[in-house]
C-alpha cells in the first residue's frame, strides 16, 4: 500500500504574520498612542459587541472602578442628584449584564435587535494614556414588532494599560432623555 | 339607573371583574369624563411654585392644565386652552410668568386664567365681554393642598378632599412627617416612562405583594450572585439590595407585608424591607445623623412614632402614589385606553442629610427608573396584560384572592389576611364603579 503523498502542488498559504502584522510588531510592547484611529476602531468594535449581544465582552471592556451613565435631564450636571435613566457603577453595570444573560428577563423576550451607527469622532482631551472620546451616535432597536430609534452622544473616557484600552467611565447623552421613554433595557 | 350604568355594573363581580374594563375604548373615555373630571386629582406639589407667577404645565387625565401661584399666593389649576381658537397657552413645563400670552392672536391672561387683554377688541360682536367668567383659561372649580400636596377636582361640588383621602391623609402625612424641618420639596428630577397598556393595571401592580418573586426573578438571580467586593460607590449597593429583597420566598410576602384598603379606592402595601438592609439602614451613619435631626427637631418620642411608620406604596386613587419611606411620587397619566404615562418624582426631607435625596435618587433609579433593571420587567407585564386582554380568551379575570379571608380594618377599611390579598384590586373597583355610575351603581360588590 502505498501511502498517500503529500500534494506538492498545493500552494503554502502565505504567512498571517506577515501580511497582517508589518513592521511594527517588533516595537508591539511600546504603548502606541491613543490616536483618533485607535479610538475609533475601539468605539466600532465595542458597538459590534453590544449590537451582537455579547454582553459579558462589552462589560470586559471596564475599568474595575469603571461607572456607565444615561443621564435624564441635557445638560445633567452630576448622576448623584439626579435621577439617571441608567447609572452604573461598576457592581451594578454587572448585575445589569448577568441579568441580560437571564433565561427570565421577560422584558427581553423575545430579545432586541440592535443596529448601531457611530461617527464624528474627536478626541476631546489627551494624556498619560488616557483620553476622552466624543462621538455620535443613533442606535435602531426592533422588538416585538415595532422599532424606535434613538440618537445622541457618547463620551467615553479610555485609559490604556499593557497595550489594551479599556473604557473608566461613559456617559451618554440622549437627545430625547426627557421624553416619555418606554423601558430601556439594551444598553446603548 | 341608565343602561350605561347598568352595563358597567355587570362589569364586575364577586371576585371578577371582566377584560372589557382595560380594553374597551368606550369605558375609557367614560372614565376620563367621570373619574379624572369628577374625582379630586393630584396635581402637583406645593414647592414646584413657591413664588407668585411660578407655574407649572402639567395635566389632569388627558387634560393640559397650569399649576400656577397667582399674584394673591393661591395655588389655582387653570385650563391650558385660550379661550379664542382654543390653542394650547403655556407651552413650556414650568417657570415664572407675570402673565400668560396665548402665541397665535396675542391674547393675555392674568395668573388666575382671567382675560387680560385682547388685541383689536373693537371687532367683536357687541355682545362680547372678556370680562365674562365663561371666558378665560378657565379655573378647575375646586382646588385644595393637603400639606403641600394639590389636588383638584372638575366638579363643582362633592366630597372634600379629606373626605375623600380619608385614613390615607396619613400617607401624606407620614411623607412630610419624615421632614426634621416639617417640610419636603420636590428635588432630584423625574421619570418619564410610558408603555403601552391601561392606566389600571399600573395603579394594581403598585400593592401586589404575590408579583415580585416571579416577575422580577431575573433581577433577583443577578443580585443574588452579585459579589458585594466589587466596587460600588454606593449607588448600585442601593439598587442590589432592594433586588435582592424582592426575591424573599413566599411565605415571607404572605405573612410579613400586610395591604391595607379605604373607601374610594385608596390603599397601601406594608413595607416589606428590613431597615438593616436598605437605604434606611439603622446602622448607616447617614441615617444615624437623620435620625439624629429629627430627635432634635420633633423630640425623642414623635421621631420614633415616625420611624416606625412601614409603608411601602401608598395609593391614592385614581392617579398618586406615594413611597413615603423613600420619598418617591409616581403620577398616573392615561393617554389611550392602551397607553399610560407615569412620571416619577423624588422628594427632599427639609432638615435631613443631603446625603438622604442622595439615596432617594439611587433609590429611584432602581425602582422608578427607565432603564432600571426591576421596573422594565413591570413595564413588559403591563404591556403583555393589554396584548392578552385583547385576546378572546377568557371573558373574565380572577381577582377573587383572599376575597373570603380579608378582614375589616379600622376608618371604614378593609385588609387582607393575607398580605397576597387582591382585595386592593377590589377595592379600587368599587371605587371605580361609584364614580363611574355616579353612586347609582356603586353597593360594595367587588370587594366584599
Amino acid at each position: 500500500m502505498a501511502k498517500r503523498r503529500k500534494s506538492k502542488a498545493r500552494p503554502s498559504p502565505p504567512s498571517r504574520r506577515s501580511v497582517l502584522v508589518p513592521r511594527q510588531r517588533a516595537t508591539r510592547r511600546t504603548t502606541e498612542p491613543l490616536d483618533l484611529a485607535r479610538c475609533e476602531r475601539f468605539l466600532l468594535h465595542e458597538a459590534q459587541l453590544l449590537d451582537d449581544g455579547k454582553f459579558d465582552d462589552w462589560l470586559a471592556l471596564f475599568t474595575p472602578d469603571a461607572w456607565y451613565w444615561v443621564p435624564s435631564e441635557p445638560d445633567q450636571d452630576n448622576p448623584h442628584d439626579t435621577v439617571s435613566l441608567i447609572y452604573d457603577d461598576r457592581r451594578l453595570l454587572e448585575t445589569r449584564v448577568r441579568r441580560l444573560a437571564s433565561p427570565r428577563i421577560y422584558s427581553q423576550e423575545p430579545r432586541s435587535r440592535t443596529s448601531r451607527m457611530v461617527s464624528n469622532v474627536s478626541i476631546e482631551d489627551s494624556g498619560n494614556n488616557a483620553c476622552t472620546v466624543r462621538s455620535k451616535f443613533l442606535m435602531i432597536e426592533y422588538r416585538r414588532d415595532s422599532q424606535r430609534l434613538f440618537a445622541g452622544t457618547a463620551f467615553h473616557r479610555l485609559v490604556q494599560a499593557d497595550g489594551a484600552i479599556l473604557i473608566a467611565s461613559k456617559r451618554v447623552n440622549l437627545v430625547n432623555c426627557d421624553a416619555p421613554l418606554d423601558g430601556i433595557v439594551v444598553p446603548f | 339607573m341608565s343602561n350605561i350604568d347598568a352595563e358597567l355594573a355587570r362589569l364586575i363581580a364577586p371576585g371578577r371583574v371582566h377584560r372589557r374594563l382595560y380594553t374597551d375604548p368606550a369605558i375609557f373615555e367614560l372614565e376620563m369624563e367621570r373619574i379624572f373630571n369628577a374625582a379630586w386629582v393630584y396635581v402637583g406639589h406645593e414647592s414646584q411654585i413657591k413664588k407668585p407667577g411660578d407655574y407649572f404645565a402639567t395635566r389632569m387625565g388627558r387634560k393640559p392644565v397650569v399649576l400656577v401661584r397667582d399674584d394673591e399666593g393661591q395655588a389655582r389649576v387653570i385650563h391650558n386652552q385660550c379661550a379664542h381658537r382654543g390653542a394650547m397657552v403655556v407651552a413650556t413645563d414650568k417657570g415664572n410668568a407675570a402673565e400668560f400670552t396665548c402665541c397665535y392672536h396675542g391674547w393675555t391672561y392674568h395668573l388666575d386664567g382671567r382675560v387680560k387683554a385682547v388685541p383689536l377688541n373693537h371687532g367683536y360682536p357687541l355682545g362680547f365681554d372678556p370680562k365674562d367668567p365663561k371666558i378665560g383659561m378657565l379655573p378647575l372649580p375646586r382646588v385644595k393642598s393637603y400639606r403641600g400636596f394639590i389636588f383638584a377636582s372638575g366638579a363643582d361640588d362633592g366630597p372634600s378632599l379629606e373626605e375623600s383621602l380619608g385614613h390615607m391623609m396619613t400617607s401624606l402625612d407620614d411623607m412630610v412627617d419624615r421632614a426634621p424641618d416639617g417640610e419636603i420639596e420636590v428635588a432630584g428630577g423625574v421619570f418619564r416612562h410610558a408603555y403601552d397598556g391601561n392606566w389600571k393595571v399600573y395603579f394594581e401592580n403598585l400593592c401586589d405583594a404575590a408579583h415580585p418573586l416571579f416577575t422580577h426573578r431575573s433581577s433577583i438571580d443577578a443580585a443574588v450572585a452579585q459579589s458585594d467586593d466589587v466596587h460600588s460607590d454606593g449607588s448600585g449597593e442601593i439598587a442590589i439590595r432592594q433586588m435582592r429583597q424582592n426575591g424573599a420566598p413566599y411565605s415571607f410576602w404572605e405573612s410579613q407585608v400586610g395591604i391595607w384598603t379605604y373607601p374610594n379606592g385608596h390603599s397601601y402595601l406594608g413595607d416589606y424591607h428590613d431597615d438593616s438592609k436598605l437605604v434606611a439602614a439603622l446602622n448607616d451613619p447617614v441615617f444615624r445623623q437623620y435620625i439624629a435631626a429629627l430627635e432634635r427637631k420633633k423630640g425623642k418620642a414623635e421621631a420614633k412614632r415616625v420611624l416606625e411608620v412601614r409603608r411601602w406604596n401608598s395609593n391614592i386613587y385614581p392617579n398618586a402614589s406615594l413611597m413615603s419611606q423613600f420619598q418617591q411620587l409616581r403620577v398616573v397619566y392615561p393617554i389611550a385606553v392602551n397607553r399610560t404615562v407615569v412620571h416619577a418624582y423624588s422628594f427632599r426631607l427639609k432638615g435631613a442629610p443631603d446625603q438622604m435625596l442622595r439615596n432617594a435618587v439611587s433609590f429611584a433609579n432602581v425602582v422608578n427608573g427607565t432603564g432600571s433593571l426591576v421596573l422594565t420587567d413591570d413595564l413588559e407585564i403591563y404591556n403583555r396584560l393589554d396584548m392578552g386582554m385583547s385576546s378572546e380568551g377568557c371573558e373574565w379575570l380572577q381577582i377573587g384572592r383572599g376575597y373570603q379571608s380579608d378582614v375589616p380594618d379600622a376608618h371604614d377599611g378593609r385588609r387582607g389576611k393575607n398580605s397576597t390579598s387582591e382585595v386592593y384590586i377590589r377595592n379600587m373597583l368599587d371605587a371605580w364603579l361609584g364614580l363611574m355610575t355616579k353612586g347609582q351603581a356603586a353597593p360594595v360588590r367587588a370587594a366584599s
